[in-house]
């Protein structure tokens, strides 16, 4: 073999593990956290929630990350899953975790439903797709919905309860967020997204179809949302549907993502992790102070790290690299 | 090459081009001159499918292409480089990778290789953000995105907006190596431009005013002064 043939063979290999080895890193490093932290600390319901929020940070990651869309909203699909999955296995007493992926199917078909949204652009999208979330929850808790939703009384999943295997699911829903994340930021679908991001216009002038590409974004991060909230509600056992549809899982969701650094695959995960861990901490041990230390802890966030913990990480990190060269 | 007859279109309800005429030989330079507003830019995107040909003729190789998409359009060897050029948050390697939509990924590196033969200053800076690169260096990026597609005829967007008088010279050297080798058709305002030009045309209100050869058109006085002010 010519030596530039070997090289460049030998760099293609080379690449080619490295485009394999770093998203199992990312893939494995939290799965076996959250494995082995359930042996140090033994409140599995927090580590379960916070899982929940690792995938759902990573499903916001997908949609505004890579294609710049923020997806207020989001607790739409999350609550859409709880429901869907909790009514599969009341109605038609389907195992707990095939019923979290029909309700990760519901979160989708809702999305799918819900795609005409892409009209809009910037605030209106988000605040669009908010409005629309609210819909699906005036509708779900609708006391005339009661024999199919049970209205405003929620669901009663007790009889399905299993803290263990809602845990073990909820790693798995944090796997495969991870591995979806990996696969959009590396693959030629992920290069279009960017390219939308960025200027969605010039991208469709580049050949990318750009309502198709950001459509599947969308159902994959409304699968994963809708696959979170049915884990969630499996978990909880008992929900009411203001539980499911709350605005607020939302805003942590994008502050998780946004603190982590979005369009990176580590990012949301280590965002989900630090902040949901400081959220608590403040939550048992200052309660009165809660508000105002969480909200200073987002606006020094906004200040000074607006690309998140990895951008402000990456910004270091190149002036030091600059340095050594100048040095050199 | 590329054959445009009677051709009418505009944005919605809006008619841009009028009965207008256009004819481009295989591997010439084209430029298509003309004030702002006069229809140059529309004249490009209904070339590449992004506006409809509202009536008349659009035909590439005696093929009418005017039914294809903006995809087909391309693969059939249409490139097109908008007068934006680049994606700028995208790194020097992504906004090239963009351009090889339709193509294989093996073929796609082969042609990002060919790129940074032809632009070395490009391969040096792969890895940087392209929005961080010289006036000259993103109309570049902008060139060799268009010509991963290995398109028969480029067509390019007034290359020359927002670069300084230094950065225009670069760019004109640098598609003056692609003279002979593919076709250009280059809508500018610009005429340091005509260097390369083998054809000018000169649209004014969506109109065809001129058509001809550069040395016709820089014999014309009466034209160069009632378009362009030149003595």
């Amino acid at each position: 073999m010519p030596k530039t043939a070997e090289i460049k063979t030998l760099q293609n290999t080379g690449s080619k593990t490295k485009t394999l080895i770093s998203p199992a890193i990312a893939t494995l490093v939290p799965v076996i956290g959250f494995a082995l932290a359930i042996h140090v600390y033994s409140n599995e319901l927090l580590l379960t929630y916070m899982a929940i929020y690792v995938a759902l940070a990573q499903g916001v990651n997908i949609m505004y990350g890579f294609t710049g869309y923020l997806p207020f909203g989001y607790f739409g699909f999350f609550g859409v899953g709880a429901y869907v999955s909790g009514l599969a296995m009341l109605n038609y007493n389907l195992p707990p975790v095939v019923a979290v992926i029909v309700g990760g199917l519901g979160g989708a078909l809702v999305g799918a439903i819900l795609s005409p949204l892409f009209r809009l652009r910037g605030a209106y999208f988000a605040i669009g797709t908010l409005a629309a979330s609210e819909a699906i929850y005036t509708i779900v808790a609708n006391p005339s919905l009661q024999s199919i939703t049970n209205g405003p009384y929620g669901l009663n999943l007790a009889n399905y309860y299993s803290s263990g295997m809602a845990y073990g699911s909820a790693i798995a829903l944090v796997a495969i967020s991870i591995i979806a994340v990996s696969y959009v930021r590396g693959s030629r679908f992920g290069l279009t997204l960017k390219a939308i991001r960025d200027d969605p216009y010039s991208a469709s002038m580049a050949g990318v179809n750009v309502p198709r590409q950001r459509f599947y974004a969308w159902l994959i991060s409304a699968a994963i949302a809708g696959m979170a909230g049915s884990i969630f509600g499996w978990a909880t056992s008992v929900f009411y549907p203001q539980a499911v549809f709350d605005s607020s899982l939302s805003v942590l969701a994008i502050v998780f993502a946004l603190f982590g650094g979005v369009g990176s695959v580590w990012g949301p995960t280590i965002g989900a992790v630090l902040l949901y861990s400081v959220y608590n901490a403040i939550g048992i041990s200052n309660p009165e102070y809660f508000q105002l230390i969480y909200g200073l802890v987002i606006v020094l966030l906004v200040l000074f790290a607006p690309r998140g913990l990895l951008g402000f990480w990456n910004f270091f990190a190149q002036k030091i690299r600059r340095k050594r060269v100048t040095n050199d | 090459m590329l054959e445009i007859k009677q051709m009418n279109s505009g944005y919605g309800p809006m008619q841009v081009l009028w009965n207008l005429d256009l004819m481009v030989n295989p591997n010439e330079v084209q430029i298509v001159l003309g004030a702002n507003g006069a229809g140059k830019s529309t004249l490009l995107k209904v070339i590449v499918g992004l506006l409809p040909l509202w009536s008349g003729s659009l035909l590439m190789d005696g093929d009418d292409i005017a039914h294809l998409s903006v995809t087909a359009r391309v693969k059939r060897g249409v490139g097109y480089m908008s007068e934006k050029g680049i994606f700028p948050e995208l790194t020097v390697e992504e906004n090239l990778r963009l351009g090889g939509l339709s193509k294989k990924r093996g073929e796609i590196q082969d042609q990002i290789d060919n790129v940074y033969q032809r632009f070395p200053e490009l391969k040096e800076r792969r890895g940087s953000v392209a929005g961080g690169l010289s006036g000259g260096q993103r109309k570049l990026v902008g060139v060799g995105r268009s010509l991963i597609s290995q398109p028969k005829v480029l067509l390019m967007d007034e290359p020359s907006s927002g670069l300084s008088p230094r950065y225009v010279s670069e760019v004109i050297d640098r598609l003056a190596e692609l003279r002979g080798h593919m076709t250009l058709v280059i809508a500018e305002q610009n005429i340091s431009f005509l260097k390369i030009a083998d054809t000018v045309s000169v649209i004014e209100g969506g109109r065809t005013r001129f058509e001809g050869s550069v040395t016709d058109f820089t014999n014309d006085d009466n034209l160069k002064t009632a378009f362009f002010g030149i003595e």
